[in-house]
């Protein structure tokens, strides 16, 4: 019988990997991700999990070790954060281009710099072109669910990527929460066990995987990859329903909040999502026509689910948990590209804030929509980011 | 001892005229035989590996980073332990530059972890694939792209390093002694953890050499004292192959155009450094490498 516990959300991840039936985990230890690998291993001490835990001296050979794991037919797990992930950038392609269903968990932590222990999304920003299949977890219940789902989008035969559950750190990783916990038969059935197929080490049918490639073939290889990235955007709605049918809780690339009328439409990933959830129905409250676009996968970025959703609207409000520097948050650039040549066409006011662990609370909410509201009646469109959280001003 | 053996390897390798990594990769695959998945960065060894739709090996094998054989390597033995995969031979093949330098971290660890894995360092003494430039593995005086006036720096001592970690297997070779790395190939194959295998790989194109020297070159290094033969067991060292009388260390550098820079102080102190090693290393014989 499924359970409802108290789980933090790397609890909640823990569960998931678990759950899955993982058989290697590598990882190194690093703020705010720890927990996650401390209970694997706990779960591998005891025997609940039949699985190998291999305790690496970096996350550079914590991708590696989980890569060499997968070619061999293994289902593969790792954690990581912040300055962990960059480390392991150079593998991660590694692990998408081999088109290996790796699933590492983020807990995002924002990248030095200066250095900060809290979240914003700088770290996973950072690996967005690397070919991962990347959903953003709201909650515990979330990071919970993608972990199982991970693995059922990765290894289907339409993908076969590496899936990057991302949980905002402490806002999700270290608070506890609700969790409804699938049962061992119910995940089974949703999930059978890993087989290799077109990518492997196996000594019974020896090929050579990963060599150099020339200018013949290497753009074929990553129109390969690209097309199985846009597959994705269906199966994960397709998977994300049938996980659903399954466990009760229906999953896709985006969620859409009281939007049917809606004229001001926030756009959101992460833990702030559920701040925004609150703000709207507040602001309904008192007659205010605002709605809600959870975007859940960021890579592959669904721009046709966005663009028909946000058609309607006459503005849009972008929320970044990242900076962007030199240019706007990358969520705020992925939904203007969206809604290109759309005419007329929302304005789209993207707005920066909650770096670095920064609360981005009800009232910073307020502000933003109280700033894009001003704008839109006096027809300012705004081509920049605008930092609404900032002690500076908004720049 | 393994002449008969199946060829691993196919013919028709893109490596350069004279290459040793080849004479050492061909006697590595005949003792090890089908049931092996080899790693290699990119690298000379690369080459084998293959390029578009070719590869050189008969065997899985596995293209890594430069920086992570030995990760790999722990990863894969942990997923085949995992699956059931069993008697199978996992094995790094790795340049110096690949091992002493950049993959250094990954190699320590995984040893210190002590996963079941061989991990085989073909020493040329520079970064060669990239066209010759120095790695922490090129001897002092040796001209490179990036030592144009000669290196002023010594050669890491890897193996010592490895030893001083609790490596239960670690040994040096040569492609002038195959007999010799065979047998302490299929040695490290046996050993229930890590273990590792230095080879000196002498490179005609970036040593200066002719490439008909290859064999003589290898001997050489032996039989001057300046790469000598011996492996270390669960500690305790052997010398493999002894030199009743060394060389004098100007036969191998004479040959070689990278130490055509080397003053004779220079050739002096590095005899004489050889000389009172090469002593030392014999009285090893039996003895704790950690003494």
């Amino acid at each position: 019988m499924p359970q409802l516990r108290a789980l933090e959300g790397n609890l909640a991840v823990a569960e998931g990997a678990r759950l899955s039936r993982i058989q290697v985990c590598a990882a190194y230890p690093i703020t705010p991700q720890t927990p996650i690998v401390e209970y694997i291993s706990e779960y591998v001490r005891q025997g609940m999990l039949n699985a190998k835990y291999i305790a690496v001296e970096s996350e550079h050979s914590a991708i590696s070790a989980v890569i060499g794991a997968s070619l061999v037919g293994a289902r593969a797990f790792t954690a990581t954060a912040g300055a962990g992930l960059a480390l392991m950038h150079e593998v991660t392609i590694v692990a998408a281009g081999n088109r290996l269903p790796i699933v590492m968990a983020i807990a995002n932590r924002a990248m030095p710099s200066p250095w900060s222990l809290q979240v914003d999304h700088s770290d996973s920003m950072g690996e967005r072109d690397q070919g991962w299949v990347q959903l953003y977890a709201e909650n515990a219940q979330e990071a919970l669910d993608f972990t199982i789902l991970g693995y059922r989008i990765g290894e289907d035969d339409r993908v076969r990527l590496p899936i990057m559950p991302c949980i905002d750190g402490f806002y999700v990783s270290h608070t506890t929460e609700v969790v409804n916990v699938p049962d061992q038969e119910q995940v089974d059935a949703f999930l059978p066990p890993y087989k290799p197929k077109h990518v492997y080490l196996d000594v019974n049918d020896p090929i050579s995987v990963n060599n150099l490639t020339s200018p013949d073939v290497y753009t074929e290889i990553r129109q390969e990859h690209f097309r199985a990235l846009q597959n994705a955007l269906s199966v994960i709605d397709d998977l994300g329903t049938k996980f659903g049918d399954c466990f009760g809780r229906y999953y896709g690339v985006v969620e859409g909040v009281a939007l049917d009328d809606a004229e001001t439409i926030f756009v959101t990933m992460g833990s702030i999502t559920g701040t925004v959830r609150q703000a709207i129905r507040d602001m309904r409250a008192k007659g205010e026509h605002v709605g809600l676009l959870k975007v859940t996968a960021f890579r592959p970025f669904p721009k046709a689910k966005v663009r028909q959703i946000l058609a309607s609207a006459k503005r849009v409000l972008v929320i970044d948990r990242s900076a962007g520097l030199g240019s706007e948050g990358p969520l705020a650039l992925e939904v203007k590209g969206a809604l290109y040549g759309l005419y007329p066409a929302p304005i789209v006011y993207g707005f920066i804030g909650g770096l670095g662990g920064r609360d981005f609370s009800l009232v910073t909410i307020a502000r933003a929509y109280k700033k894009a509201m001003e704008m839109s009646a006096k027809g300012e469109i705004n081509p920049r980011a605008i930092w609404i959280d900032s002690k500076e001003g908004e720049l | 001892m393994t002449r008969s053996a199946p060829q691993l390897i196919h013919h028709g390798l893109t490596t350069c005229e004279g290459c040793s990594m080849e004479i050492i990769a061909r006697a590595m695959m005949r003792v090890l035989g089908p049931r092996t998945i080899v790693i290699t960065p990119p690298s000379c060894s690369a080459i084998i590996t293959g390029y578009g739709r070719e590869t050189g090996w008969m065997v899985p094998a596995w293209q890594s980073n430069l920086e992570n054989v030995a990760a790999y390597a722990a990863g894969i033995r942990t997923g085949l332990e995992v699956t059931g995969q069993e008697e199978i031979n996992v094995v790094g093949f790795a340049g110096d530059g690949g091992t002493v330098d950049i993959g250094l971290q990954a190699l320590s660890g995984a040893v210190e972890r002590g996963h079941r894995f061989i991990y085989i360092c073909y020493d040329n003494e520079a970064y060669m694939n990239t066209g010759i430039q120095r790695s922490g593995a090129t001897p002092k005086g040796a001209w490179t792209t990036t030592t144009p006036e000669g290196k002023r720096e010594g050669k890491k001592n890897i193996i010592g390093m490895l030893l001083a970690q609790g490596i239960p297997y670690a040994a040096t070779a040569s492609a002038g002694f195959v007999d010799d790395f065979e047998r302490k190939i299929a040695k490290a194959s046996k050993i229930d953890g890590p273990s590792y295998i230095h080879a000196l790989t002498p490179c005609s194109t970036g040593w200066r050499f002719p490439a008909s020297q290859t064999i003589t070159m290898s001997r050489l290094a032996v039989e001057t004292g300046v790469w000598p033969l011996f492996e270390v067991k669960d500690n305790i060292v052997h010398i493999t192959h002894k030199v009743k009388e060394l060389k004098p260390l100007v036969e191998y550098l004479k040959l070689q155009g990278r130490f055509r820079g080397l003053h004779e102080d220079e050739i002096n102190a590095w005899q004489e450094q050889i000389k009172v090693n090469y002593t030392a290393f014999l009285d090893k014989e039996g003895k704790s490498w950690l003494c």
